[in-house]
């Protein structure tokens, strides 16, 4: 059999990417879906050799992952937002030392589905595993076991960066040190992460064994946390932050160690498809101070005993909320915000103190209401988040100016006790907070590509 | 039951890379071919390292219809025979563009058919011999009524289904199964271009209902489900009236 024909005469060259319908924008929100900015689409569906000119994204690229970021941060208002979600192939994986090699569009879901079997976990993870690993590394996330392990990005070996420019570059510790330090928690702006190395962690079961302690207030959260850091690899406190007075700080701390297969844990098994999802926005009067409290009380009580020990999988300990896909939603039309602030150790339980007071008087905190304490690992990243001290994290449904008036009063407890807010979080923090919290800016700056820009950025940095 | 075969031609498209995955976790045996080798290295590389597998691949110039001979026995010759041939690759035309330049249309209908065409001889050629195995081709829903908007690939892909329809027919009495894909709209990167509905699905769920229909040797399969309804009542569109859609 023999067929032939004349070579028909065309050679289009595909740079992996297009411009979603060209000239027109679409409506992204990000987590907290209180912004409804305008874009231009970028979809990736390969690691690109060259990014699209940003004159056609109306003036600038900023890479998107997932959108888990709460505020603007991983937003571009009438820019264009390079979408990287189909950059999850995996390029490598060892499965004797656990060196991962994958590109930057992956999830930890998908991750966790192929390492788990294996005896493999991440090293760092947060509340969610609906983040991509170029998120994770541009926010330099950090998990309940930070005062163990550091941040995220103190577990990446090496990655890489593709700038608007075309050039490529490989960043480690060793090559490109500078890009390296930048990029980490550079929130996007040093140029596309494309490709990541992840050092992994070995487990033997996927099961954790927690331990909850009941917290009766503020005081007792110092003293159970000083004896958990050594001996749990993990530990976070959920606190009820509308209990006044004397239950100020009244809360459950949680810690837990991954289970070694002869303390009977679970067999190496993935788990955590959602089960529910929250199908539509609920209405605005759903959540309010008096359904919060009965939601914060209930939580309370549930926790009888003074401390009670329980297997847990994975899932359920890491990411509880995502068994409710789009959990967002329970906060109606106008979103919610979410105040993650640190503080310096040294006088920062006061500062902590007079935080829960103001919002308790507020009356407008939500449930989960999260705190932990930062070890002293340093971050890598010029701009990342975590320092030593306390951080505590709360999300408030958007009730307009009367949240963001309490914001500014929180802000300036934070500011003088020398603390500051996590970007990845904020939606309103001030120019001159964030410049004044984060004085790297001016150094970090330097590195920002120069066709990508962010929200955020053009927020803070007075642009 | 022994381990498929499987040749996928076209392997870099979204849907190729989501079928592979399925099958790699079936940990069968892959044959990947494409035009471009450093992507299709990044679609192996992936397979390999998610599922503990090892997958040939091999590049391809589908301009070269000469070649393709060659290439299915190559692929053949590697994995000791052949069970499953799926063909996923394409080119969405921009139409306006093919409509002023006939060399386009040209392209279109080699991108789409012709390619099609002679893979399918070769394998059915195959096949046919050792009296079983499946060709899976990706066809398409436009290929049911002319649209005005989209009737170059559309022309394409309603030839290629007749011809599979054919091909079926002939081959029945030897026990190959041809199966007839038809995909509404796919996000994928072929259509990344084009403002997104509630109507497009993701490769994978179009990867999954694929290998459903291989399993289940079907003729054709609309892809998702719904678009069998939607195709009918397209169908039963009178022309006098379809001229006038706008669709």
């Amino acid at each position: 059999m023999e067929l032939s024909a004349r070579r028909p005469r065309y050679h289009r060259h595909n740079p992996g990417w297009s411009i979603v319908n060209p000239g027109k924008s679409i409506a992204v929100r990000s987590w907290g879906r209180h912004f409804k900015y305008w874009h231009y689409l970028v979809p990736l569906a390969w690691p690109p050799d060259h990014l699209p000119s940003a004159q056609d994204t109306g003036g600038s690229l900023l890479p998107f992952g997932l959108g888990a970021s709460y505020g603007d941060s991983c937003l571009n208002e009438n820019g264009g937002l390079l979408l990287t979600r189909k950059l999850n192939r995996l390029i490598s994986f060892d499965r004797d030392s656990g060196l991962l090699r994958c590109e930057a569009g992956i999830t930890f879901e998908e991750i966790l589905k192929i390492i788990v079997p294996e005896g493999w976990f991440l090293p760092v993870v947060p509340g969610t595993k609906l983040v991509t690993v170029g998120g994770a590394i541009a926010n330099d996330i950090h998990g309940k076991n930070h005062h163990r392990t550091g941040n995220f990005g103190n577990h990446v070996p090496a990655f890489g960066l593709l700038r608007s420019d075309g050039s490529k570059l490989i960043c480690s510790q060793d090559s490109n040190s500078d890009w390296f330090q930048a990029s980490i928690g550079g929130l996007g702006l040093t140029g596309l992460i494309t490709w990541a190395e992840i050092q992994l962690i070995p487990i033997e079961t996927s099961s954790i064994e927690v331990e909850t302690v009941k917290l009766a207030n503020l005081d007792e959260f110092f003293t159970v946390s000083a004896e958990s850091d050594q001996r749990f690899d993990y530990t976070v406190t959920w606190l009820d932050c509308l209990a006044k007075g004397p239950y100020r700080g009244r809360g459950v701390f949680i810690r837990g160690n991954h289970v070694g297969k002869t303390d009977g844990g679970e067999v190496l098994r993935v788990h955590g498809e959602p089960r529910l999802m929250a199908p539509f926005n609920a209405p605005d009067f759903l959540l309010n101070p008096l359904s919060i409290r009965m939601f914060n009380t209930a939580y309370y009580a549930n926790q009888r005993k003074k401390s009670t020990t329980s297997l847990q999988p994975y899932a359920s300990f890491f990411f509880p909320l995502d068994s409710v896909r789009n959990w967002n939603r329970i906060y109606g039309r106008r979103g919610f915000f979410q105040y993650q602030f640190v503080v310096p150790f040294h006088g920062g339980k006061e500062a902590v103190a007079r935080i829960l007071d103001l919002i308790a008087e507020s009356r407008q905190g939500s449930f989960l209401a999260v705190m932990k304490t930062f070890g002293e690992i340093p971050s890598r990243g010029i701009l990342s988040f975590p320092q030593p001290g306390i951080t505590l994290a709360l999300d408030f449904p958007n009730r307009g100016t009367k949240t963001l008036r309490l914001f500014n009063q929180l802000d300036r407890i934070v500011c003088e006790a020398g603390g500051r807010l996590y970007p990845a979080k904020d939606s309103r923090m001030s120019g001159s907070f964030f410049r004044q919290s984060f004085p790297e800016w001016e150094s970090f700056s330097k590195f920002i590509d120069p066709a990508f820009s962010s929200s955020f950025w053009r927020r803070v940095s007075g642009e | 039951m022994a381990k498929n075969r499987v040749l996928i031609i076209g392997a870099t498209s979204a849907i190729a890379q989501a079928v592979a995955r399925i099958y790699a976790e079936r940990q069968a045996s892959l044959y990947l071919l494409a035009r471009n080798g450093d992507r299709l290295q990044r679609v192996r590389q992936d397979l390999e390292a998610r599922f503990r597998v090892s997958v040939n691949q091999a590049t391809l110039d589908f301009g070269n219809l000469s070649a393709f001979a060659k290439s299915i026995t190559n692929a053949v010759n590697t994995m000791g025979g052949l069970d499953i041939a799926i063909l996923a690759h394409g080119s969405l035309p921009d139409q306006q563009a093919a409509t002023a330049d006939p060399d386009l249309v040209t392209r279109a209908l080699h991108d789409n058919f012709t390619t099609h065409a002679h893979f399918t001889l070769y394998l059915a050629h195959y096949f046919r011999k050792q009296k079983r195995g499946t060709i899976a081709v990706i066809s398409s829903v436009s290929g049911e009524r002319g649209r005005k908007k989209n009737y170059v690939y559309g022309t394409a892909k309603a030839a290629m289904t007749t011809w599979l329809e054919g091909l079926r027919a002939e081959l029945r009495s030897s026990g190959v199964h041809v199966l007839t894909i038809k995909p509404g709209f796919v996000d994928t990167p072929m259509t990344a271009h084009l403002p997104k509905g509630p109507l497009f699905a993701s490769p994978e769920t179009v990867a999954r209902g694929i290998v459903r229909a291989i399993d289940k040797k079907r003729d054709t399969v609309y892809l998702p489900w719904f678009w069998r309804p939607i195709m009918a009542v397209i169908r039963a569109i009178p022309e006098p009236i379809f001229k006038r859609l706008n669709i």
